[in-house]
């Protein structure tokens, strides 16, 4: 299987994977997308040299990726291109902030690296948090879950549509470099003097695909507003879950829980 | 009903893709509309369906088409494209099927209904839920026409139904456009099809009608079809004819 080929497959499997069932599937969407929401605030404001607060935080995802069915390491094997961007964003951080801030044996830490690591984490949590989202809940019922807080029509149908055009897209590029293989044996890739025509081409396919879609749609009632799944019932267990995981996100925020227990092993 | 009063349409303002063009389609009827390649006959259905504004005067039902009139002529329209993966673009069979419903603001019983009853008349039940990247070309084309069966349309147009279709799926296509009760348009060079299919033919040539009539008697005059760039049903050319110089038929 070629690398596109792979790529929709993936895209496909994790429309698979939030139609499954489970505990963590069955709640209802607002009560996710809600408390996934607080998750990302509440890590995103821990302050820059609370490394040791963070880490807390690691349990949220790591529960629920196990009460879901979910592999951790599958979450990091689909984010695998993302992830070195968004831990490359503090790099810079070492030199720009020399301060020591504490030792470990000989060796000084600074702020800067401290700073770097909890910036680290937490894009790599908000990234398991919300692939964690997008992994048990289906794409249509989270538009709706969007819809319900107001998030504005446009924004959602375009979420919407972006998502069911990269398999179009992917469709349409696999076709293309099929053909272009099978007219140039031997080669790897596609050559730097086909680019132009080759993406200039894509585009032009691309864009007569998706008129052709949006007619279709046009023509089957389609009035600017995408039709959203409908949202299941909320039941208490999904608010209670809610209600419950926000006390322990915040709980966590305010409790310098680690630093409470390594109290109690360091005097 | 559907009618065409001196409709012309051209994309580029200058040669006119559709020319003049005056025809009446009664309620119930199945009409074939072929032509060579770049005769008018996707054009036609376009500006049907209110995707191509034109000159004249077109309308559906007693409804002028214009932008007031486009919501509801487009609801008593159902539209099966040429290219089945153009149409469906919801993740399962089931989702496609009442994408149309639930915009026309049909409750989900009511929706649920049409897509049984759509999926019992088509025998695709097993396709309910089916993803639509799995299912065979065959299958897509059939739930394409399942999606707007659900829409409950009084007319029904289809661009090239048995396109890439093998001679099973064909015939399946063939059976169930038979059972249709609405006014059936059929854009096709599928000749065949169209006989077995439509009881009157509209032949174009350059956007012109060269032909309205009987589906019969049109699509046995080998002349006027040779003239207009066709040929003869398959099926009326005899084995032996359509391959003279094979020594396949003996």
């Amino acid at each position: 299987m070629d690398r596109l080929s792979h790529a929709r497959s993936e895209l496909q499997e994790m429309d698979a994977l939030a139609a499954a069932d489970s505990p963590v599937h069955r709640l209802h969407p607002l009560c996710k997308l809600l408390l996934t929401m607080l998750y990302i605030v509440t890590v995103v404001s821990f302050p820059k040299y609370d490394f040791s607060g963070l880490v807390i935080m690691v349990l949220y995802p790591v529960l629920l990726f196990q009460a879901a069915g979910i592999p951790v390491g599958l979450c990091f094997y689909r984010l695998r291109i993302v992830l070195p961007l968004v831990c490359a964003v503090g790099l810079a951080n070492p030199f720009l902030d020399p301060t020591p801030l504490t030792r470990l044996g000989t060796m000084v830490i600074t702020g800067g690296v401290v700073s770097m690591a909890t910036l680290m984490l937490k894009g790599v949590f908000s990234l398991m948090a919300s692939f964690l989202l997008i992994a048990t809940t289906p794409i249509d019922t989270l538009c709706a879950a969007l819809r319900k807080i107001h998030i504005p029509g446009i924004l959602v149908t375009l979420l919407l549509l972006t998502y069911r055009y990269i398999g179009v897209m992917l469709e349409q590029v696999s076709v293309m470099t099929e053909a272009y293989r099978l007219r140039a044996p031997g080669q790897k890739g596609i050559h730097s003097s086909a680019w132009g025509s080759f993406l200039g081409q894509l585009l032009l396919r691309s864009m007569d695909r998706a008129e052709e879609l949006y007619h279709s749609m046009l023509l089957r009632g389609f009035q600017g507003e995408f039709y959203y799944a409908d949202m299941p019932n909320c039941r208490a267990s999904s608010v209670i879950f809610m209600l419950f995981g926000a006390a322990a996100v915040l709980f966590a925020r305010l409790v310098p829980v680690v630093s409470l227990l390594g109290s109690l092993f360091v005097r | 009903m559907i009618t065409f009063r001196n409709v012309s349409f051209s994309y580029d303002g200058k040669s006119p893709v559709v020319d003049d063009l005056c025809f009446t389609i009664e309620k119930g009827e199945a009409v074939g509309l072929i032509g060579a390649n770049g005769a008018g006959k996707s054009t036609v259905m376009k500006l049907l369906l209110g995707l191509l504004t034109g000159k004249g005067q077109i309308d559906v039902d007693g409804l002028p088409m214009c932008r007031q009139n486009l919501s509801e002529i487009r609801r008593k329209i159902g539209f099966v494209l040429q290219d089945s993966d153009n149409q469906m673009f919801m993740p399962t069979v089931y989702e496609d099927m009442i994408f149309g419903p639930r915009n026309y603001g049909l409750g989900k019983e009511e929706t649920e209904r049409r897509v049984d009853e759509v999926l019992n008349l088509l025998g695709l039940q097993d396709l309910k839920y089916r993803p639509n990247h799995k299912i065979s070309g065959g299958e897509k084309r059939m739930a394409a026409i399942a999606t707007i069966l659900a829409m409950e349309p009084e007319t029904i147009l289809m661009d090239e139904p048995s396109t890439a279709l093998d001679p099973v799926n064909r015939r399946t296509i063939i059976r169930t456009i038979n059972r249709l009760p609405q006014t059936r348009l059929i854009a096709s060079h599928d000749l065949d099809m169209i006989l077995d299919t439509c009881q009157r033919v509209i032949l174009l040539s350059h956007g012109r009608i060269v032909a309205d009539g009987d589906a019969d008697r049109i699509l046995r005059d080998r002349q006027l079809l040779e003239a207009n760039r066709m040929e003869l049903p398959l099926c009326l050319q005899g084995r032996n004819k359509a391959f003279p110089d094979s020594d396949i038929f003996p």
